[in-house]
């Protein structure tokens, strides 16, 4: 099975990146021209989904267990007790590994199905769902211990040898996207019955395929060319021509501030939110504001507060000054 | 003549109070061992509310560490009354001011630190909080002052 979906990832590359994705200008998806935008433009890359071209077959999925097949957890069982048992809860997928319909551990990309009404029809469309690769991302600026990192090319990823599983990542995303596997990891050699549960997991955005240059493996097998990676200012370019061309609407320019994942949809995302199934693993299509933005507010305040302080050291003296020459 | 009146320990005590607290809830600690169960004590498992609260709270200590710095310059007797785990606690703050400072820096949108950055900031920080509290702990017991006579 793994080397069928091998041969025909292999055999779409050649023909898709020689094919319309190319034939379509600007758009950035062959190896080559990945590894010759990347160095040129500081820019981060973005990735373009095109809902309405997602026809829900799944290779992006097949192709995403399998290309990172080798990161996926393997727990040692039995898991160690883990205390207080009331509010630590182990969360074990190995026995299913083969859950494609959420985000598992074992399952970073998903197609999510949404009902929705478009020019009077009932339809029903495929969106492939995955980390969005926040600009600040929440999950890796809040771990308390630097388990996760962003790259330049502005990817998020967690290192599975330093998470611990202690799932703040996933509090804090305002799509709940990191999923926990227990029984893996770095917390089994400190202290596992108190601190600790495991190891998230998350889209890497096949960061080792980019660094070779190549795309990430969903974009690669992508039959309908869902997906483009590229440029920032690029791909946003791409995505409002794209808007407006299907009259349509556009998903994580804004949303936490910014994100390097630009959904384009025939409807609106409001609608699309309430077509589709949310809840764990799950993530929802609703507005979200910029979460880092209160802190980045506060760190800009604090540059005033040393000199509030040496003010009231210099009032409080001049004022005793004036005090004694009375 | 007193380094800081009743008045301005009291401050300095309730900053340092909330830093720890607030700090210490980075951490997903509270939820599991039931603390942030205790009724009024929710907020500790709220990570925005708690960085916020961190923030405001390190805002006010880098306010009245400013404070503290230029009145002792204007008091000229000031630094030399310090005592000897005074001394020491004041260098500790600073070591937290700054890998703190830094920490902020990387929470910017736009910076990129690598695993072992962040992870040295994060453990140095966590270490210095805790040797604060211990030094705090031995001056408490052994009745040693911040302030030598
Ligand atoms: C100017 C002063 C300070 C600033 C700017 C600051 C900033 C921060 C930041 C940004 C974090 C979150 C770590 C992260 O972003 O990954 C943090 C964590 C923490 N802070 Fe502070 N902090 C300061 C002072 C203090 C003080 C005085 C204490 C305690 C006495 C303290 C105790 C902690 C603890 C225990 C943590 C959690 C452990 C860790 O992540 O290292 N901080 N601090
Ligand atoms: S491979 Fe392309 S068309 Fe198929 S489900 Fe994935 S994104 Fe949709
Ligand atoms: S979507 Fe969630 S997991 Fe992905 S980068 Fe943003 S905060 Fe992190
Ligand atoms: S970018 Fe890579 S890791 Fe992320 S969903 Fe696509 S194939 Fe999976």
């Amino acid at each position: 099975m793994t080397s069928g979906i091998s041969r025909r990832a292999f055999l779409k590359t050649s023909a898709v990146t020689a094919g319309s994705l190319v034939a379509s200008g600007t758009l950035i998806s062959k190896n080559s021209e990945l590894k010759a935008a990347q160095p040129a433009s500081e820019e981060p890359l973005v990735t373009l989904i095109d809902i309405s071209k997602c026809i829900g077959c799944e290779a992006c999925v097949e192709a995403c267990r399998e290309v990172n097949a080798d990161q996926f957890p393997d727990p040692e069982k039995p898991f160690p007790k883990m205390y207080p048992t009331s509010t630590v809860p182990v969360e074990d997928w190995s026995d299913k590994t083969d859950v494609t319909d959420r985000l598992t551990p074992y399952n970073w990309l998903f197609i999510q199905q949404a009902q929705v009404m478009l020019d009077g029809d009932n339809v029903e469309l495929n969106i492939p769902r995955r980390c969005m690769h926040c600009e600040n991302p929440p999950c890796v600026k809040l771990c308390p211990w630097g388990a996760l990192k962003q790259e330049t090319n502005g990817l998020s990823r967690i290192d599975p040898d330093l998470c611990l599983g202690g799932a703040k990542c996933k509090t804090v995303c305002p799509w709940e996207i990191p999923q926990r596997q227990t029984g893996v990891g770095l917390y089994l050699d400190i202290l596992p019955a108190f601190a600790g549960n495991g190891v998230m997991y998350k889209c890497n955005r096949c960061y080792q395929r980019l660094e070779k240059g190549q795309v990430p493996a969903c974009i690669e097998v992508c039959p309908e060319n869902v997906q483009i990676i590229g440029p920032r200012t690029q791909i946003l370019e791409q995505a409002h021509a794209l808007a407006k061309e299907m009259n349509g609407y556009i998903y994580g320019e804004t949303e936490n501030g910014g994100t390097h994942t630009i959904y384009v949809s025939p409807v609106p995302f409001d609608q699309l939110n309430q077509g589709i199934d949310t809840g764990k693993g799950k993530p929802h299509f609703q507005k979200v504001k910029n979460m880092m933005a209160d802190g980045t507010l506060l760190a800009k305040a604090m540059i005033i507060a040393p000199f509030a302080g040496l003010f009231a050291a210099f009032g409080k003296y001049y004022l005793a000054s004036r005090e004694d020459k009375k | 003549m007193k380094i800081l009146n009743n008045a301005g320990h009291k401050i300095f005590l309730v900053i340092l109070f909330f830093m720890t607290l607030s700090g210490f809830s980075q951490m997903p600690i509270f939820k599991r061992y039931y603390i942030a169960d205790i009724p009024g004590l929710g907020w500790l498992a709220q990570f925005y509310v708690t960085h916020m609260i961190h923030y405001i709270f390190a805002g006010l200590l880098i306010g009245f560490a400013a404070y503290m710095v230029l009145d002792s310059v204007f008091n000229k007797t000031g630094f030399k009354k310090i005592s000897r785990t005074g001394y020491i606690k004041i260098w500790i703050i600073a070591g937290l001011m700054i890998t703190g400072l830094v920490l902020v820096v990387k929470n910017l949108s736009g910076i990129y630190m690598g695993h072992s950055m962040i992870i040295f900031l994060d453990i140095s920080h966590l270490f210095l909080c805790v040797l604060f509290l211990m030094v705090s702990l031995y001056s408490l017991i052994f009745k040693k002052p911040w302030q030598a006579d």
